[in-house]
């Protein structure tokens, strides 16, 4: 990582290139962990215009890499936004007709307060004295922003992954404020199995000897090997064998055969390694490990007495539930489940599960099923709640 | 939302005959199921024309996702798996429009369709048509018609029953038969009064609402 991009991304941390609401001491946050955390600042991006009802916002939340850049240019890798094939002038998520927000989560690094912000009390990050975050304390600090926007009610809440996880406890817990919800290869838990991946990915960067015990950036180091690793291993996790083979199989790169040492001989090894490398220039380790711990804690239905349906009990709201066939991440009977309490709480549903090879990134890729359902959704929903087909039109 | 009148419902050509049939056998204002619901047009004309809240469950992705995009809420799932998932009596009217014949347990789908609604919608082919006796008697071979086209090998018709078998179902249940109507080979309702042998005979489709005793 060059000097530059190094100060970039611990400048993303405390100065974005966003829009910033701050909250003092007067607007604390209160916490899973019994914490009232103040001060915060939540970054966010918005797109489109709200309406004079205020009544065509819909909040996009990221994933667990993700950040609030969903359709512009990301201020440090210069690359185009996250879910630009979905988010757009005329995209399913329309710029031209809804307001569109996006906020970095709580715990994560591009502007959000999480642990590579400055501490108020000391001037030094966080690092391991920010809070533990979980998926809950995320919406509470998603839903400040949305009292400051001055919005009672979203059109629609929608997200994949750990997006779809914010959108269900969207649902859960401010039912009356999300009039459409479209949580994407989601689930209400996490699972064991996604727990072990997390833990991986975590003793990996804390292994790393820059780690420092999370105060890498007091001591001018960072972590990049641990979290390089770290991201190696849970992309394997959002693709499918499948997809995997097709896309590399056991092809050599730039070479005619093995060169019997343990250089990237296979495709698949320099992608993962080229994957881990662009990764830590724009993510902070600490963060990694906040955001993952988050979604090991997320357990919707523990809220409820155990019994899920109660967590969407008498909700008017709508509901598309998207899985993907190949996704054995969040495996499409998680989703399903979701579907089944929804039903058995009354709330109105729609389920697809989307025939793709692509694993659970496809919510990312091109994927024509997942924009025509979005779209028809969105339309259907947009119709009830009276938002016209082109603002001010 | 329209107003719902029978009337209103005669007046729609644009609609398959069974559909327009099951339509008049749901009261406005009701809580619907469609299982199999397929593109959503049964569910859709329930909802302008008898105000219902209509739900569906369909199996393949382009039916759920032009239901979805008609405003519908439409799971994809099936029958035999998904119908166990909801809790009991949460809709008046439980509908299964020509997909008892596909299921894997017919008997297990309709107890479901029993629990969880107050009434149960069920239509079908019926094997025990007359066109369906001739061929089977005459050519030998399992039978062909215009609405059943998939030869044996190939159909995803595994259950067939005739109307007299699927009242012999209805006792096993011990549901009660409220109303049942079958359709000749042009789409109209045999005379009410004909006895079921006339039915089984002559019936293409037959038509049954059923509640539990």
């Amino acid at each position: 990582m060059t000097v530059s991009q190094r100060a970039s991304v611990l400048s993303e941390a405390d100065t974005p290139h966003s829009l910033v609401a701050r909250f003092d001491a007067s607007s604390p946050l209160a916490m899973d962990c019994g914490i009232d955390f103040a001060p915060f600042s939540i970054a966010y991006q918005t797109y489109g215009v709200l309406n004079a009802e205020r009544s065509n916002a819909i909040l996009v939340c990221h994933a667990l890499t993700g950040d609030q850049h969903v359709a512009n240019i990301h201020p440090v890798t210069g690359k185009a936004g996250w879910w630009e094939t979905m988010v757009g002038p005329g995209q399913p998520i329309d710029t031209d007709r809804f307001f569109i927000i996006c906020s970095n989560v709580l715990g994560g690094c591009m502007g959000t307060t999480g642990p590579a912000s400055l501490n108020p009390s000391n001037g030094e990050p966080y690092g391991l004295d920010m809070p533990i975050v979980t998926i809950r304390d995320m919406v509470r600090a998603q839903a400040k922003l949305i009292d400051h926007l001055g919005i009672e009610q979203l059109f629609c809440v929608v997200g994949g992954s750990m997006g779809g996880m914010q959108v269900l406890q969207w649902a859960a817990t401010y039912p009356e404020r999300v009039f459409a919800a479209i949580p994407i290869a989601a689930a209400a838990r996490h699972s064991s199995q996604n727990i072990a991946f997390h833990e991986v990915g975590r003793q990996a960067v804390m292994a790393d000897p820059n780690w420092r015990g999370g105060r890498y950036l007091q001591e001018g180091v960072k972590p990049e090997k641990g979290l390089a690793v770290a991201r190696m291993a849970a992309h394997i996790t959002y693709m499918s064998d499948d997809s995997l083979h097709r896309k590399f199989g056991r092809k050599l790169q730039n070479r005619e055969a093995p060169t019997f040492s343990f250089q990237a001989d296979f495709q698949i090894e320099s992608y993962l390694r080229y994957q881990g490398s662009t990764f830590v220039e724009r993510f902070d380790a600490n963060s990694y490990l906040y955001v993952t711990r988050a979604m090991d804690y997320f357990d919707l239905a523990a809220d409820y007495d155990g019994v899920l349906a109660k967590a969407f009990k008498g909700s008017k709201s709508r509901f598309c539930v998207v899985s993907f066939t190949s996704d054995w991440l969040f495996p499409t009977i998680e989703s399903r489940s979701v579907v089944h309490a929804l039903n058995a709480g009354g709330a109105s549903v729609s389920f697809v599960e989307i025939d793709t090879n692509k694993g659970h990134d496809a919510f990312l890729l091109d994927l024509p099923e997942l924009f025509s359902t979005t779209r028809g959704f969105l339309d259907a929903a947009a119709k009830a709640r009276g938002i016209h087909q082109v603002h001010g039109a | 939302m329209t107003d719902a009148s029978p009337r209103r419902l005669d007046d729609r050509n644009d609609v398959r005959v069974d559909h327009l049939l099951i339509a008049k056998m749901v009261e406005p204002n009701s809580r619907v199921l469609d299982v199999g619901c397929g593109d959503g047009a049964l569910l859709q004309l329930l909802a302008t024309e008898r105000n219902v809240d209509a739900r569906g469950i369909e199996i393949s992705q382009a039916g759920v996702n032009e239901c979805v995009a008609r405003g519908l809420s439409v799971i994809q799932g099936d029958a035999d798996t998904d119908l166990s998932g909801y809790p009991d009596d949460v809709f008046d009217y439980v509908i299964l429009s020509q997909t008892l014949q596909a299921t894997r347990c017919p008997k297990v789908v309709l107890e479901n369709m029993l629990r969880i609604g107050r009434r149960a919608i069920v239509s079908f082919p019926n094997f025990g048509h007359w066109r369906i006796r001739t061929q089977l008697m005459f050519k030998g071979r399992m039978p062909i018609t215009d609405s059943l086209s998939s030869p044996w090998y190939e159909t995803q018709n595994i259950h067939f029953c005739t109307v007299r078998d699927f009242v012999a179902l209805v006792d096993v249940l011990g549901a009660r038969i409220e109303k049942a109507v079958a359709i000749n080979h042009f789409g109209a309702p045999l005379r009410v009064t004909a006895p079921w042998w006339v039915w089984n005979m002559f019936g293409e489709q037959a038509v049954f609402v059923l509640s539990r005793k």
